[in-house]
């Protein structure tokens, strides 16, 4: 797995990244902040939108608003067919088997809690045993509390080191005939790391475990192969894909969601309801009860298109470059730590600045109309584990330019003039 | 600071020097032996943290002081109450509660001499995400002085 390799081959054969022509597609990045053009370095956070996902959400409400899998009338046949057509995309998009794998949810937090207590809650017992990591995000920590509260299993997590690595031969360590489930982010959103989860996978089917996978971070950066990947879950969100809030993914493997029980009761999951008992609808529906977010839906088919006309690996280049350029320039600022300095990471440079709690950096950048994140990134663990209370972070897309970065570099600059 | 738009935005309203010179020296901070009653306040969102210490005696803030961890502005803030309250009867720090709590909510004008230098703390008004720092600890004292006894939350 790693698609940094495939990005830079793609380097010497392609013409440069036109960054300044797909800036022109995101409408919010000519806004003024404190009357300061916008900075826009949260990105691991969520997202921008593009002009394409913003009109078809409009032009979906407009035209085609509509509930699906249920109206015989055209405007219902429309919504179905278009809801179905993305489902075909996101197969496409991560290389699944069949469309049958692919479950809309509210983003990847649903997915993990989906297969927590779907599967996990049907199929662990007292004494199994659970691995997650210490670089994970709060949503892939306490789905699995939860579970393991309810049913007794053992959660254990695999550690990092100082540069904010997992150490693989604590991993092994901690895998046995006991493990049932190992879950573990694809990439680090406090620390940008990139997680060698090829490798993870394959330990853990070694003992028979399942393994579940928190895209969230990754897809916008990395173009997934769930096939090659051979994981039993993925989930990811569609906000921090260039893709509108409230929708999400969950890809399981089909045999294994055919065997799971619904997560959710409500219209659309069933086959037939009795007054003594219901069946279930096939597999994806059986995990979509109610009525869907339908435009969510269409707006992330944008999306997908939106990157693939982009290219992933192009873009992966670019921010690569475009990390390079952040971590050169902040290293020479004094004073300035960095938190996380894994040898394979990407679009995230998380920091300190000696003196300043990452919450006034925060406001002061503000004030320069560059907008990061400030505080914990819902991964207190990782804050423990560097004993801090917080970092700064800003993270990167492919529409952010080195122009940014100096903005950036000039504003903590500013922020260590206020305090000193 | 005038109502209406704000054309010229200025880092400095927030973080004035007298801000800035409370987080680096912050007065009356350390624990207090024998206070007579100890309160922790918790910023869950940001991970503030700080406990008060009292000494109160016939309905008069006899001493007080804080310690704990936070951003400039909730430290600055802890301090510049700390320093205000010392030798301030119960109802007196409770006009001042309120004083307090309008400057860095409302837009209403305020007391200046009654304020002294917490009125350096009405920049906050304009950073709503930033208003539970300052108002930590005087959310705690209130909590304190109401003899409740369970750690302050702020979100």
């Amino acid at each position: 797995m790693n698609n940094l390799n495939i990005a830079k081959t793609i380097k010497n054969t392609s013409a440069p990244f036109d960054v300044e022509k797909f800036r022109k597609d995101f409408p919010i990045l000519n806004e003024q902040v404190r009357g300061k053009p916008l900075v826009y370095l949260d990105n691991a956070a969520t997202s921008q939108k593009p002009k394409q996902v913003i009109e078809i959400l409009d032009a979906y409400y407009r035209e085609t608003n509509s509930n699906i899998h249920r109206g015989v009338h055209t405007l219902s046949e429309k919504a179905t067919a278009i809801y179905e057509k993305v489902r075909g995309k996101v197969k496409e998009f991560i290389n699944a088997d069949t469309t049958k794998e692919i479950v809309f949810v509210r983003g990847a937090t649903e997915g993990i809690n989906l297969v927590a207590q779907s599967f996990g809650r049907n199929t662990l017992k007292a004494g199994d045993e659970i691995i997650i990591t210490e670089l994970e995000h709060h949503s892939n920590i306490v789905p699995w509390q939860i579970l393991s509260e309810q049913t007794g299993a053992t959660l254990k997590y695999i550690p990092i080191n100082d540069a904010g690595e997992l150490i693989l031969e604590e991993y092994e360590e901690l895998l046995s005939v006991k493990t049932r489930i190992v879950a573990v982010g694809h990439i680090s959103n406090a620390l940008g790391t990139i997680n060698p989860i090829k490798t993870i996978i394959d330990k853990a089917h070694a003992v028979g475990a399942k393994v579940i996978v928190d895209g969230a971070q990754a897809v916008p950066h990395i173009q997934v192969d769930i096939k090659e990947l051979d994981c039993d879950f993925y989930v990811f969100s569609g906000h921090k894909l260039f893709g509108p809030t409230g929708i999400g993914v969950l890809y399981g493997k089909e045999a294994i969601l055919e065997s799971m029980p619904p997560y959710q009761g409500g219209g659309d999951m069933i086959q037939t309801v009795s007054m003594e008992k219901s069946t279930y609808n096939a597999i994806p529906y059986k995990f979509e009860a109610g009525t869907p977010h339908i435009a969510g839906v269409v707006g992330l088919g944008a999306a997908i298109d939106y990157v693939n006309e982009l290219g992933l690996e192009t873009a992966a280049q670019y921010e690569i470059e475009l990390l390079d350029y952040a971590d050169e320039q902040a290293s020479q600022v004094s004073g300035l730590n960095f938190i996380g300095t894994a040898k394979n990471k990407t679009s995230i440079l998380s920091f300190t600045l000696d003196g300043i709690h990452p919450h006034d950096i925060g406001t002061i950048l503000d004030g320069e109309g560059v907008a990061i994140r400030a505080g914990h990134h819902c991964a207190m663990p990782v804050m423990e584990r560097f004993n801090i209370p917080a970092t700064a972070r800003a993270s990167f897309a492919f529409y952010n330019t080195r122009h940014e970065i100096d903005a950036l570099i000039q504003a903590i600059d500013k922020c260590q003039k206020v305090f000193n | 600071m005038s109502k209406g738009i704000q054309l010229m935005f200025d880092i400095k309203d927030l973080y004035q020097e007298v801000i800035v010179d409370h987080n680096r020296s912050p007065r009356n901070f350390g624990k207090l032996e024998n206070a007579d009653t100890t309160l922790e306040g918790f910023n869950p969102l940001c991970g503030d943290k700080l406990t008060l210490y009292l000494k109160t005696d016939s309905g008069k803030i006899n001493d007080i002081a804080f310690d704990g961890s936070g951003c400039a502005i909730s430290v600055a803030s802890a301090s510049l109450m700390t320093d205000a309250m010392k030798g301030k009867s119960l109802d007196e720090a409770e006009i001042l509660f309120n004083e307090f709590h309008n400057l860095v909510t409302t837009d209403d004008d305020y007391d200046a001499d009654s304020l002294g230098k917490l009125a350096a703390l009405a920049g906050v008004k304009d950073y709503p995400a930033r208003v539970k720092c300052a108002s930590l600890c005087w959310h705690t004292l209130h909590s304190a002085l109401q003899g409740n006894n369970t750690p302050v939350k702020t979100e």
